[in-house]
C-alpha cells in the first residue's frame, strides 16, 4: 500500500475538469473536492453540493439590523429623552427611515460576511490549506481521496482520458505547510 | 458551464492572441511582483508632496480652528463641503460598477471593478476627512454618534440629515470596504501561491487562507450577489442623504425636492469621469490594454454622456421651477447664479457638465483616448463647480442685504483640496503596487466566453452566419489593441 493520500488531476481547462468529474462519477469514484482559480458555474450541481444558506443568514441579520436600528431611534428619541423640537412629534416615523435603513444594510453585510468567513474558516493569518499551488493560477484541480478509492490505476487513466495535463500523487494532504 | 457561447454581435471584452489562464495571472500581477517603474515613482513622489500639503493644511486647521478658512458670517459653508460632496460623488462610480452592473450581468464590469472600488474607498476616505475637519473641534467628532454621555444622557437629534449622513457615509465606507476585500481574497491567494519567503507570509495573512474549493466559490458568489443587491440601494441612499443636508434647509436654491435624483445622477457622472481619468492612464502604464479595451472606454463614455444629460435636465428644471414657483427668493437665487458675481462659476459648470459631454454623441470622439481623457478631467472640474455654485451662491446673498458677502479661499482651503488629491493618489498608487489592479479571477471567466481569441476560434469553425461576422468585424475597428492581422484572422478557416 502506497503512502498516497490524495490523487490530484490537474486540468488546464474548466470544461475538461467537468468532463473528469463526469467520468469519475460514472465509475463510482467519489470526489473529495475541486480547487479552481475562478468560480465554475454548474459545478455544485454536478458534485451534489447543496445550495448555500447564506441568503437566509443575510436576511436574518438584515432583520436584526432593522429591529436594532429602530429600537435605538425609539429609545433615544421617544423614550429616554423626548425633546420638543419646534413642536414636532417625538416619534417622527418618516425621519427614522434613513438611519433604520443604513443600520439594516450595515448589519446585513457584516453579518453575512462574518458567517461566510466563519463557515469557510477564513480569517487573517489562517494557514492556507492548498493541495496544489497552481490552483489559484491556471490549473483546475480535482482531488480524489486515495484511501477511499483504492484502484489508483483506474483513477489515473480516467483523469488522463478526460484531459488532465498532470496526475499527482500527494503523500500529504496540503502542500502549503512545506 | 464556464464556456457558454456568447452572440458574436457582442464586442469582445478581452483582446490579444494566445491568451491563457496563466498569462492573465502573469499580466495582471506584473506590477505587483516586480519593482515599480519610473512612472510609478514619479507619480508616487508627486502624490506624496501633495499629501504632505494636505497634512500641513489639515494640521494648521486643527491647530488654529476653522478660522483658517476663508469662511465668514454669511458664507458658513464653502470649499470644505464642496470638496466633501465632490469626493463622495466620485466614490459612487465604484459601487455602481461593482454592484449595479453585477445585478444587470454586465460582464464588462469584471475588468474595471477592482480599481473602481479601490477608488471608491479612497475617495470616501478623502471625503470623511472634510467632515471631521469642518467640525472645528475634531476631537469631539464622536459626538455625531449616539453614545451614552455625561449630559444626562442627551442623544443626537435623529431628525437631522447631518446625523443621517454620518450613518450613511460610515455604512457606505464599511460595506464598500467589505465588498472590495471579499473580492480581493482569491486574488491575494494567487499572489500568495506564487510568492516565496516573507512576501508569501504577508500575503498569506491577508489571503485569510483562501483555497478556491467548490464550497468557497459557491458561497463567494452568493456573498457577492447579495452585497451587490444591498449596495445598490445603499449607494443611492448615500447621495440622497447628502443632498438632504441641503434640501431640508430653508435656503433658496437648496430647498428643492429635485435634489436627491439630481445629486445621485451627478455622483455617477463625476464618478465615471474619475474612473475614466484613472483607467486611461492605468491601462497604458501597466499594459492592461488587452483587458481594459476600447469597449470599456466607450461604454463608460456613454454613461458619462447619459448622466451628463440627466444633470443638464436637472439644471434646466431648477431654473424653470425657480420661475414657476413664484417665490421671489428662489427666483432671485437663480438669477444671481446665472448673472450675479459668481456667474463665471455657473457658466463654467454649465459648459463642463452639460455642453462638453454632448461631444460623446460622436463615435470618433468617444473612441478617442486623448479626447476622452481631457473630457473626463473637464467633467471633474465641472462637477466641482456644481457643488461650489450650489453652496456658495445660495449662501452669499443672505436674506438681509447688509449681510451680503463674497467668499475668498485662503491657502488652507486650497491646500486641503489639492492635498486631498495627493492623498488619494498616494493610496491609489500603493494599491496598484501591492494588490492586483484587475480582478484576476473574474477576468478569467471572460476568457472562454467573451474574448476575441475565443470568438475568432468560433468564427473560424463557422459557428456564425456571414452577415453577423461582418458586423463583428466592423465593431473591431475602433479597438486600439486589435491589429489588422487579428481582424484578417477571422477569415482563415
Amino acid at each position: 500500500m502506497s503512502n498516497t493520500k490524495y490523487i490530484l488531476g490537474s486540468f488546464a481547462d474548466p470544461d475538461d475538469l467537468m468532463h473528469g468529474i463526469e467520468k469519475l462519477q460514472a465509475n463510482n469514484i467519489s470526489i473529495y473536492d475541486c480547487f479552481t482559480p475562478m468560480p465554475i458555474h454548474g459545478i455544485e450541481a454536478k458534485l451534489g453540493v447543496k445550495p448555500s444558506r447564506l441568503p437566509i443568514a443575510a436576511f436574518c441579520f438584515g432583520a436584526l439590523g432593522t429591529t436594532l436600528g429602530f429600537s435605538l431611534l425609539y429609545y433615544t428619541m421617544a423614550y429616554d429623552w423626548p425633546m420638543n423640537i419646534g413642536g414636532k412629534p417625538s416619534l417622527p416615523l418618516p425621519n427614522f427611515v434613513p438611519v433604520t435603513f443604513e443600520v439594516t444594510i450595515l448589519l446585513c453585510a457584516l453579518g453575512m460576511v462574518a458567517t461566510f468567513f466563519f463557515r469557510n474558516h477564513l480569517f487573517p493569518g489562517r494557514a492556507p490549506r492548498v493541495m496544489d499551488l497552481r490552483a489559484t493560477d491556471d490549473r483546475f484541480i480535482l482531488a480524489v481521496d486515495a484511501r477511499e478509492n483504492t484502484d489508483h490505476a483506474l483513477v489515473d487513466s480516467l483523469l488522463k482520458e478526460a484531459g488532465a495535463v498532470e496526475v499527482k500523487y500527494n503523500e500529504r494532504k496540503y502542500v502549503s505547510y512545506e | 458551464m464556464s464556456s457558454h457561447n456568447e452572440s458574436i454581435l457582442r464586442e469582445p471584452l478581452m483582446t490579444g492572441k494566445d491568451i491563457t489562464y496563466a498569462q492573465i495571472t502573469d499580466d495582471i500581477l506584473l506590477p505587483v511582483e516586480n519593482k515599480p517603474n519610473k512612472a510609478w515613482w514619479i507619480g508616487f513622489i508627486v502624490a506624496c508632496v501633495g499629501a504632505s500639503l494636505w497634512v500641513i493644511s489639515v494640521g494648521y486647521t486643527f491647530w488654529t480652528g476653522i478660522g483658517a478658512w476663508g469662511l465668514n458670517k454669511t458664507v458658513g459653508w464653502a470649499w470644505d463641503i464642496t470638496d466633501f460632496v465632490w469626493w463622495v460623488g466620485i466614490g459612487h462610480a465604484g459601487t455602481l460598477i461593482s454592484a449595479v452592473l453585477l445585478l444587470f450581468r454586465q460582464n464588462w464590469r469584471n475588468s474595471i471593478n477592482r480599481s473602481a472600488e479601490a477608488m471608491t474607498i479612497f475617495a470616501v476616505i478623502c471625503a470623511a476627512t472634510y467632515v471631521v475637519a469642518h467640525m472645528g473641534r475634531p476631537w469631539l467628532a464622536y459626538w455625531i454618534f449616539p453614545l451614552p454621555n455625561q449630559f444626562g444622557s442627551l442623544w443626537v437629534n435623529f431628525n437631522s440629515p447631518l446625523v443621517w449622513d454620518a450613518f450613511a457615509i460610515s455604512t457606505y465606507f464599511t460595506v464598500s470596504l467589505v465588498f472590495w476585500y471579499c473580492g480581493l481574497l482569491p486574488d491575494i491567494a494567487s499572489v500568495r501561491d506564487r510568492a516565496t519567503g516573507l512576501r508569501r507570509r504577508i500575503y498569506s495573512i491577508f489571503s485569510f487562507g483562501w483555497n478556491g474549493s467548490v464550497k468557497t466559490w459557491q458561497r463567494f458568489e452568493i456573498v457577492s450577489l447579495i452585497l451587490a443587491g444591498i449596495s445598490t440601494p445603499l449607494v443611492l441612499s448615500v447621495h440622497t442623504i447628502v443632498s438632504m443636508d441641503f434640501a431640508t434647509s430653508v435656503i433658496p436654491g437648496w430647498h428643492t425636492t429635485i435634489f436627491p435624483p439630481y445629486f445621485v445622477a451627478g455622483a455617477i457622472f463625476s464618478g465615471f469621469a474619475m474612473v475614466q481619468t484613472l483607467l486611461l492612464i492605468l491601462r497604458k502604464v501597466l499594459n492592461f490594454e488587452h483587458y481594459i479595451t476600447m469597449f470599456h472606454i466607450e461604454s463608460m463614455n456613454k454613461i458619462i454622456m447619459t448622466t451628463g444629460s440627466i444633470v443638464g435636465v436637472a439644471y434646466l428644471t431648477e431654473l424653470f421651477i425657480a420661475w414657476y414657483s413664484g417665490s421671489e427668493y428662489e427666483m432671485y437665487a437663480f438669477a444671481n447664479r446665472v448673472a450675479g458675481p459668481y456667474a463665471w462659476a455657473y457658466w463654467a459648470m454649465m459648459t463642463c457638465n452639460v455642453i462638453s459631454p454632448q461631444l460623446f454623441w460622436f463615435k470618433k470622439i468617444r473612441t478617442s483616448i486623448p479626447i476622452s481623457w481631457v473630457l473626463s478631467i473637464i467633467v471633474n472640474i465641472g462637477m466641482w463647480f456644481e457643488r461650489f455654485v450650489i453652496i456658495v451662491t445660495s449662501l452669499h446673498r443672505d436674506y438681509l442685504p447688509s449681510s451680503w458677502a463674497m467668499f475668498y479661499p485662503t491657502w488652507t482651503d486650497v491646500g486641503i483640496f489639492v492635498g486631498s488629491i495627493g492623498l488619494f493618489f498616494v493610496l491609489f498608487l500603493l494599491f496598484l503596487r501591492f494588490l492586483p489592479g484587475i480582478a484576476i479571477a473574474e477576468v478569467k471567466l471572460l476568457l472562454k466566453s467573451s474574448s476575441l481569441q475565443h470568438k475568432t476560434k468560433l468564427v473560424q469553425e463557422g459557428a456564425f452566419p456571414e452577415d453577423q461576422v461582418e458586423f463583428f468585424k466592423g465593431s473591431l475597428e475602433k479597438y486600439d489593441s486589435v491589429s489588422q492581422e487579428d481582424i484578417n484572422a477571422l477569415r482563415k478557416k
